[in-house]
């Protein structure tokens, strides 16, 4: 399924792509291209169509017109587990774990597409079966030890902090190994000091994990902070893009988050 | 040829009418609680042997003509019957929702309340089926080679009667209006001053007023009462609500129509026996193409 | 090591006893075949329990696939090992029964997952109740089917089974029915245990807690639907089977709505996506139709009373979402549910 990555191909490009609902326009013409390790903002005010672009990246909508490709590979038509298997991998805006399995077996679902056994293999527990359960326990332990989750493997999801659901979904994401990962709004719902060290936590991963990273954020410090780069829509449409000094300075963006004042 | 299909269509119109009028009931239910009521086929069956007991009762004791005892029945059947589905309500689910069950264990509970009105029915009134005495004097019209009876006119016409009286109910009126507040969204209406329990209450009432509605008109079409008269036409009034978009009056209309149409004109064109196995394959044909039903509006899910 | 095998060796131990009594004649027909209900019932419910439990569906139609099960192992069985008026002779030598007896069961199971697609496909799109009136639809269309098909008997139903058996025992005398029943009821057990518990099962968890994170998160949703919905109506189907053989007769009146009720039942009283739960309350189930089989007709009005009283004490069934070992955790040394 993997492909093979070079250097100079983008981990993501989408050209121009469209999604229309009825007769709403929520993404128009979106491109981008992400290169290998770049950590990317997406911005923009409430409804403007930021998580509409993630659904379609992880193939959970399909775009009405324009192409998304995910290390070369369009992804056209394939369904969101296909989608993730080419390297993607994403949170969502509200948590969405799975809150009556413990914290570890969290990790190990999201493994469900790399398993190389298949339905009998259970059954009889082959030598397949048990290297493959083997390595995805010990992955996920030690994935959960780097987090310093490991005190609560066996804990369910809900008996956790806000801030500790947050961080495990993104645990949860990275376990996948993707090559690219979408962070929708991590820091929604986190306190001040939480999202400072939610800031760190995501500046790490990106350092140490040699990934793509696109990420949603209504907290502005945050985007200015991490991004390297932003791109911010509104009703759909692209309105700027460049670094944080010139997203801060940009006259569109100005209107569009404090409205226009030439009424 | 057109005198055949004309009669076929009078046929499926009376036969979907008490199919319609049942999964009204269910709809109305399900639009308020998501509940599967699985007892309101008995229920039912509980109305057409309350409205064999009052009629019986009027003629015998009272000696009334026939006329003004169905004039008594019809009231008195759907009041007592009303009595009987607001018990199980209070009796049974709503103490399990207050204690926060599961919604199926609700349903679940709906199944044995179903059983228990099928087989108490049989412990205590015999296995000897109940003939119900006739309450007008069934006249045969033939025109142009159609045959019709003044029953069977007189059972589509209340059926549709009763759907524009839920249909005004639902729509037109304040506890219509607190009832489709209650399926959009259950959290946000006792904020709002609306009194949950008696909306339920009141929908439990009205759906089983019309399930002994349906019970009076099909003990005077097929005169012989026995208890598991409710359990099969139940279920199938049930699949009936669901092909037309479970929750939507309409759909439960139109659906309980479609099933009967459906059904007559199977046994039309093949053995009788077949009927069950025809209809239930078109039914999960119309529900894998639209898997909502007819009128269900598709859930999107938001992420 | 020693007591990685203590289960083992419990189940072989409780096995042979019964086989043993059951042989030497020291427990009776009766017990002997509530006994046997008893492992059908077990069966029936954990079969169930994986989609109605585990991945948070609600199938209201198993004994439909029990009956498919029922019909084609008997007719297969009947066809192979007796002589029978509609098949004529036996194709294969009836002492080769005594071998092809669990395939005759195995092959009904299979017939029955086959069978399952008929809500597996549809499953796809559709969810909830709408899925609910699927198996519902589903359950009538197999049971009318039969009724239709003359063949076979129609709605008198189909027997012959007693000679498969009597076939069996001809060769070596033994209680085969009880030895095969336990059989596939720890098969049963066994296998949902081993599915339930591995990480290409637990997808089907990840399913019912929610079906978005799971697509998105790689699982592949429709995949796992189709399997585990031929899983369990593949084991109902090998209910069906035991249950006809058992009986010796099968028509289609007894895999009515009544029959996937008393599933539904035995489910929701173990409690919803308990293994262990789902097998307490199918022994419950049985002992308690058993015990108020005197009462005649007026048994079921109270079951459904007791079992009404029953969740509103315990709304959440017997063990709620927990396992046996979650309750003694002693036991996790020995046997983990999950």
């Amino acid at each position: 399924m993997q492909t093979q990555t070079t250097a100079s191909m983008p981990v993501l490009e989408i050209r121009k792509m469209t999604q229309r609902f009825g007769g709403l326009v929520a993404v128009s013409e979106f491109s981008i291209a992400l290169g290998r390790n770049q950590l990317t903002g997406l911005i923009g005010p409430n409804g403007a169509g930021k998580t509409t672009v993630f659904n379609l990246i992880s193939g959970f909508y399909q775009p009405s017109e324009g192409e998304i490709l995910i290390n070369g590979t369009i992804t056209a038509g394939l369904k969101p587990h296909k989608v993730t298997s080419l390297g993607v991998a994403r949170t969502f805006q509200n948590i969405r774990l799975w809150n009556q399995m413990s914290v570890l077996d969290n990790i190990r679902v999201a493994q469900h597409g790399s398993l190389d056994y298949g339905f009998f293999g259970a059954m009889f527990r082959t030598r397949k079966y048990l290297d493959c359960e083997a390595k995805i326990e010990k992955e996920a332990r030690e994935l959960l030890e780097i987090f310093e989750l490991d005190k609560q493997a066996d804990e369910l999801p809900t008996n956790l902090a806000y801030g500790l659901q947050r961080k495990l979904e993104i645990v949860r994401a990275l376990s996948a190994k993707p090559q690219l990962l979408l962070l929708d709004e991590p820091a929604a719902g986190l306190s001040s000091v939480d999202a400072q060290e939610l800031i760190r936590l995501i500046h790490w991963i990106h350092e140490t994990f040699d990934v793509t990273i696109l990420l949603i954020e209504h907290h502005m410090d945050v985007v200015m902070e991490l991004c390297s780069d932003i791109k911010v829509i509104d009703f759909g449409q692209t309105i700027a893009e460049g670094t944080p000094e010139i997203i801060r300075n940009h006259p569109a963006v100005i209107s569009a988050y404090l409205g226009d004042d030439t009424i | 040829m057109l005198a055949t299909t004309i009669q076929n269509i009078i046929n499926a119109l009376q036969w979907g009418s008490f199919y319609a009028l049942i999964a009204l009931g269910y709809t109305m239910v399900y639009g308020v609680l998501t509940l599967i009521n699985f007892a309101h086929g008995d229920i039912f069956m509980v109305g057409a042997y309350i409205a064999f007991f009052v009629a019986t009762f009027i003629l015998s004791q009272l000696g009334l003509p026939g006329w003004a005892a169905l004039a008594m029945t019809i009231p008195l059947t759907m009041i007592l019957t009303s009595i009987v589905g607001v018990s199980l309500e209070r009796i049974a689910y709503r103490p399990l929702r207050r204690k926060g069950a599961h919604r199926l264990y609700v349903v679940i509970t709906a199944l044995m309340c179903g059983l228990i009105l099928e087989h108490g029915n049989l412990a205590f009134l015999g296995a000897s089926r109940k003939a119900f005495p006739a309450l007008i004097t069934e006249h045969v019209y033939t025109i142009g080679g159609v045959t019709f009876t003044n029953l069977k006119v007189a059972v589509i016409i209340t059926a549709i009667l009763s759907f524009f009286i839920l249909h005004w109910i639902v729509t037109r009126t304040k506890v219509g209006m607190a009832m489709r507040a209650i399926s959009y969204d259950k959290f946000a209406v006792p904020l709002m001053g609306i009194p949950i329990d008696s909306i339920i209450v009141i929908t439990f009432a009205l759906g089983s007023a019309f399930a002994g509605l349906a019970g009076i008109l099909f003990a005077m079409s097929y005169p012989v009462l026995e208890p598991y008269m409710g359990a099969l036409i139940g279920w199938k009034a049930f699949i009936a609500a669901v092909v037309g978009g479970i929750g939507d009056i309409r759909g439960a209309f139109l659906g309980g129509f479609l099933l009967g149409a459906v059904e007559i004109m199977v046994v039309a064109f093949f053995p009788s026996t077949y009927r069950d196995l025809i209809s239930f394959s078109v039914l999960l044909v119309i529900l894998s193409l639209k898997p909502t039903g007819l009128f269900g509006i598709a859930k999107t899910t938001k992420i | 090591m020693s007591r990685q095998y203590t289960v083992q060796l419990i189940l072989v131990t409780l096995g042979g006893i019964i086989t043993y009594l059951a042989y030497e004649e020291l427990i009776g027909l009766y017990t002997l075949s509530v006994l046997m209900f008893m492992g059908v019932n077990i069966i029936m419910s954990t079969s169930l329990n994986l989609v109605n439990g585990n991945m948070g569906e609600f199938s209201c139609g198993h004994a439909g696939f029990m009956c498919v099960g029922a019909y084609v192992s008997s007719l297969l069985g009947v066809l192979l090992f007796s002589k029978d008026k509609i098949f004529g002779p036996p194709l294969l030598n009836p002492d080769l029964a005594i071998f092809l007896f669990p395939l005759v069961i195995i092959v009904g199971g299979i017939a029955a997952a086959v069978a399952g697609l008929l809500v597996a496909l549809p499953s796809y799109k559709t969810r909830g109740d709408y899925l609910a009136i699927i198996t519902l639809a589903a359950n009538y269309i197999i049971i009318s089917g039969i009724e239709n098909l003359s063949v076979i008997g129609g709605s008198r139903g189909f027997m012959g089974m007693k000679k498969v058996i009597n076939a069996m025992e001809d060769i070596i005398y033994l209680p085969w029915m009880v030895i095969w029943v336990f059989v596939f009821t720890v098969g049963t057990v066994w296998v949902l245990r081993r599915y339930t518990s591995s990480t290409f099962g637990k997808g089907v968890s990840a399913i019912c807690q929610d079906e978005v994170a799971a697509e998105i998160m790689s699982v592949n949703t429709n995949k796992m639907k189709t399997i585990t919905f031929m899983l369990s109506s593949g084991l109902a189907g090998i209910a069906g089977g035991l249950f006809a053989y058992i009986i010796g007769y099968v028509n289609p009146g007894s895999f009515n709505i009544l029959k996937s009720t008393e599933a539904l039942v035995m489910v929701y009283l173990g409690g919803m996506g308990s293994l262990s739960g789902a097998i307490l309350s199918a022994i419950l189930f049985t002992v308690l139709l058993e015990l108020l089989r005197p009462l005649q007709i007026i048994k079921w009005v109270v079951i459904p009373l007791v079992l009404i009283v029953l969740m509103q004490f315990r709304p959440e069934g017997i063990m709620g979402h927990r396992e046996l070992s979650d309750f003694f955790p002693r036991l996790k040394r020995f046997y983990k549910f999950k």
